[in-house]
C-alpha cells in the first residue's frame, strides 16, 4: 500500500504517527480510507464539497497532485504521498 | 519583557475560518490550515488614532502604531518608513499620463527595502515574546533587513536564502555578522525547509512561525500613501508581487484608513505586477481563475519576486478582483527597460522588482486597464544598487581618456556645442 507522510499538526488523529498506510486507487479513495482508519482526518484535508482545501498541499513522491490530476490523480502501490499544509514564507 | 496587552491588537484570527487565537508565535489555523492574521478592536482605535494625532508624531511607520501588531512600545526599527512620495513629472509624460506618484521604498532605513517595515513589526513582536534568535527564509531583501535589525536589537540571526542569490544581496547579509545559509535549491525549497525547521529550534522565523506580524508591517507602506497624498487613496496603485502579501496588505491599510474615518472611502483599483519568468499569480488572474498553479523552476533575473508557490496568490487574486484591478508580467528584457526608464526620468535607482512594477504599469496604461487621466501610484520596492548583475553592461560604460584638455575637447566638443545652441 502506498505511504502516506503526516504532518505535525494532524499527528493527534494517527496516534502519533508519522507515516501511515492507505489503500486506494488516487487520491480521492486514498484519503477516504484514511478517513476510515482515522476519523476526522479528511474534514481536516477537505472541505465541505469533498475539494483538497485551499491551503493543503498534496505530493506524490514530491510533485504537487496541482500538476497532475489533482484529487484525480492515480496512485500506485510504491507511490510516496505527502501532506504539507501551509506555505508560509515570502 | 512584561508588556501589558494592546487594547487595540485583540487576537490572531484564520483568513478562512475566523477561528480565533491568541497572540502568539502561530500562523497557521489548527483546524483548516488557513492563515492568521492579526485582528483589532476598531472602535478603540477610532477614538485616539485621528489625522492631529498621526501628525503629531515622528514621521516613521509606527505613526500609525494602533493599526499595527505589538503590545508595547516598538523596540525594533523605530524609524523604518515614512519614505518619500514623488510626483513624478518626467516618467509621467513618457507613460502618457497625468497624476504620477512614486512610492519610493529605494531609501527605507536601514536596509532600502520595503521589508524593513516587516521586519520592524517582526522582530518588535519577537522581542516581546522574549525571542533571543530570529531567522528568515529570503530571496535577499528580507535578509538584508532581519540581518540588520537584529544587529541593531542584540539578537541572534540566521538567515536561509538560495545560493545563487546577487552578491550583493549576499554581502548586504554577511556585513551584519548574521549566519547566512546558502541552500542549493529554489526560495521554495528554502521556504519548505524553514517550515519544516522553525519549531524545531525555538527560533522566530519571521515569514513563518512570525508571519501574522510580520505581514501587517506592509500595511504601513498603504497608510503612509494615502496619508502622503493628502488623506485620500490614488486611483490605482501598481504593486509588485512574489507571494502576493504586499498587495492584500496596501487594500488592508486602504480599508482601514476609510473604516476609520481617516480618508472618504473613495474607490481604488491594486494592479499586480510579476516578471512572466515566475508569474503564478498574475497567469491564474489572466485565466480567471482563483487557483494559482505553482511554478515549478522560476526563471526570471527578479530573484526577489521568484516565489514559485505564492502563500497570498489566493487572497492577492480576491483583492485585485474585488478592486476591479488587473495583473500583468513583463519580460526580463522590459524589467532592464523598465530599470532604465525610472532612473532616467526620476533620479530613483530600483532593483528589478522596481523595473518589474514600471514596465507592468506601462502595458497597463497602454492597453487602458490604468486611463491615462486618474491617480497613479507606483510601489518601488527596493534598491537598484542591491541587483547590479541584472543590469551590468546594459546601461552603456564610461568613455575613457587621458587627462588631457586635448583628449576631453575631442571627445565632448562636438557635443558640448550642439548642448550650447540648444
Amino acid at each position: 500500500m502506498p505511504n502516506v507522510r503526516i504532518p505535525t499538526p494532524l499527528r493527534k488523529l494517527t496516534g502519533d504517527q508519522e507515516v501511515v498506510a492507505a489503500s486506494g486507487s488516487n487520491i480521492t479513495e486514498i484519503l477516504a480510507d484514511l478517513d476510515a482508519t482515522f476519523p476526522g482526518l479528511k474534514e481536516r484535508l477537505c472541505d465541505e464539497s469533498g475539494a483538497v482545501r485551499r491551503f493543503v498541499n498534496i505530493f506524490i513522491n514530491d510533485e504537487d497532485i496541482r500538476f497532475l490530476e489533482e484529487s484525480a490523480t492515480p496512485v500506485k502501490e510504491t507511490d510516496e504521498i505527502s501532506i504539507v499544509p501551509a506555505i508560509a514564507g515570502g | 519583557m512584561d508588556t501589558k496587552a494592546s487594547p487595540y491588537f485583540t487576537a490572531l484570527k484564520c483568513r478562512e475560518c475566523s477561528r480565533t487565537y491568541p497572540k502568539g508565535a502561530v500562523h497557521v489555523c489548527d483546524f483548516d490550515f488557513g492563515p492568521l492574521e492579526a485582528a483589532y478592536d476598531y472602535d478603540a482605535i477610532k477614538a485616539v488614532l485621528t489625522r492631529e494625532a498621526i501628525t503629531s508624531r515622528p514621521h516613521s511607520m509606527w505613526r500609525y502604531r494602533e493599526l499595527l501588531p505589538i503590545d508595547g512600545e516598538p523596540t525594533v526599527g523605530t524609524q523604518v518608513g515614512f519614505t518619500p512620495l514623488v510626483r513624478s513629472k518626467r516618467l509621467a509624460e513618457r507613460l502618457g499620463v497625468s497624476e504620477l506618484y512614486i512610492k519610493n521604498d529605494t531609501v527605507n532605513y536601514p536596509t532600502l527595502s520595503f521589508k524593513d517595515r516587516v521586519v520592524s513589526v517582526a522582530l518588535s513582536r519577537a522581542c516581546e515574546m522574549g525571542y533571543k534568535v530570529v531567522a528568515c527564509a529570503s530571496t535577499g531583501n528580507l535578509a538584508n533587513s532581519v540581518a540588520a535589525n537584529a544587529a541593531s536589537a542584540g539578537l541572534i540571526s540566521y538567515v536561509l536564502i538560495p545560493a545563487d542569490l546577487e552578491q550583493g544581496k549576499v554581502l548586504g547579509s554577511l556585513v551584519y555578522g548574521t549566519n547566512v545559509i546558502g541552500i542549493h535549491g529554489a526560495y521554495d525549497q528554502v521556504n519548505r525547509l524553514c517550515s519544516e525547521i522553525a519549531g524545531k529550534y525555538g527560533w522566530g522565523f519571521v515569514n513563518v512561525n512570525l508571519r501574522p506580524y510580520y505581514a501587517e508591517g506592509s500595511k504601513s507602506m498603504g497608510f503612509e500613501i494615502a496619508e502622503q497624498l493628502g488623506w485620500r487613496t490614488p486611483q490605482h496603485t501598481v504593486i509588485p508581487m512574489a507571494s502576493g502579501s504586499l498587495l492584500t496588505k496596501i487594500h488592508k491599510a486602504y480599508t482601514e484608513f476609510a473604516k476609520l474615518g481617516l480618508i472618504d472611502a473613495t474607490p481604488f483599483k491594486v494592479h499586480g505586477a510579476q516578471a512572466t519568468g515566475c508569474s503564478p499569480i498574475a497567469e491564474a488572474m489572466k485565466k480567471g481563475t482563483d487557483i494559482v498553479k505553482p511554478v515549478p523552476k522560476p526563471n526570471t533575473i527578479v530573484k526577489s519576486l521568484a516565489i514559485g508557490t505564492p502563500a497570498d496568490g489566493y487572497y492577492a487574486i480576491r483583492t485585485m478582483k474585488e478592486t476591479g484591478g488587473y495583473a500583468e508580467d513583463v519580460s526580463d528584457e522590459e524589467v532592464v527597460e523598465g530599470i532604465r526608464l525610472l532612473a532616467e526620468t526620476e533620479g530613483i535607482f530600483a532593483e528589478t522588482a522596481g523595473g518589474v512594477t514600471v514596465a507592468c504599469a506601462r502595458k497597463l496604461i497602454e492597453s487602458g486597464k490604468i486611463p491615462a487621466d486618474e491617480s497613479i501610484v507606483l510601489c518601488i520596492t527596493g534598491h537598484g544598487l542591491k541587483t547590479q548583475e541584472a543590469i551590468t553592461g546594459k546601461c552603456g560604460a564610461p568613455r575613457l581618456i587621458s587627462p588631457s584638455l586635448r583628449e576631453f575637447d575631442a571627445l565632448v566638443g562636438e557635443e558640448a556645442a550642439a548642448l550650447a545652441l540648444q
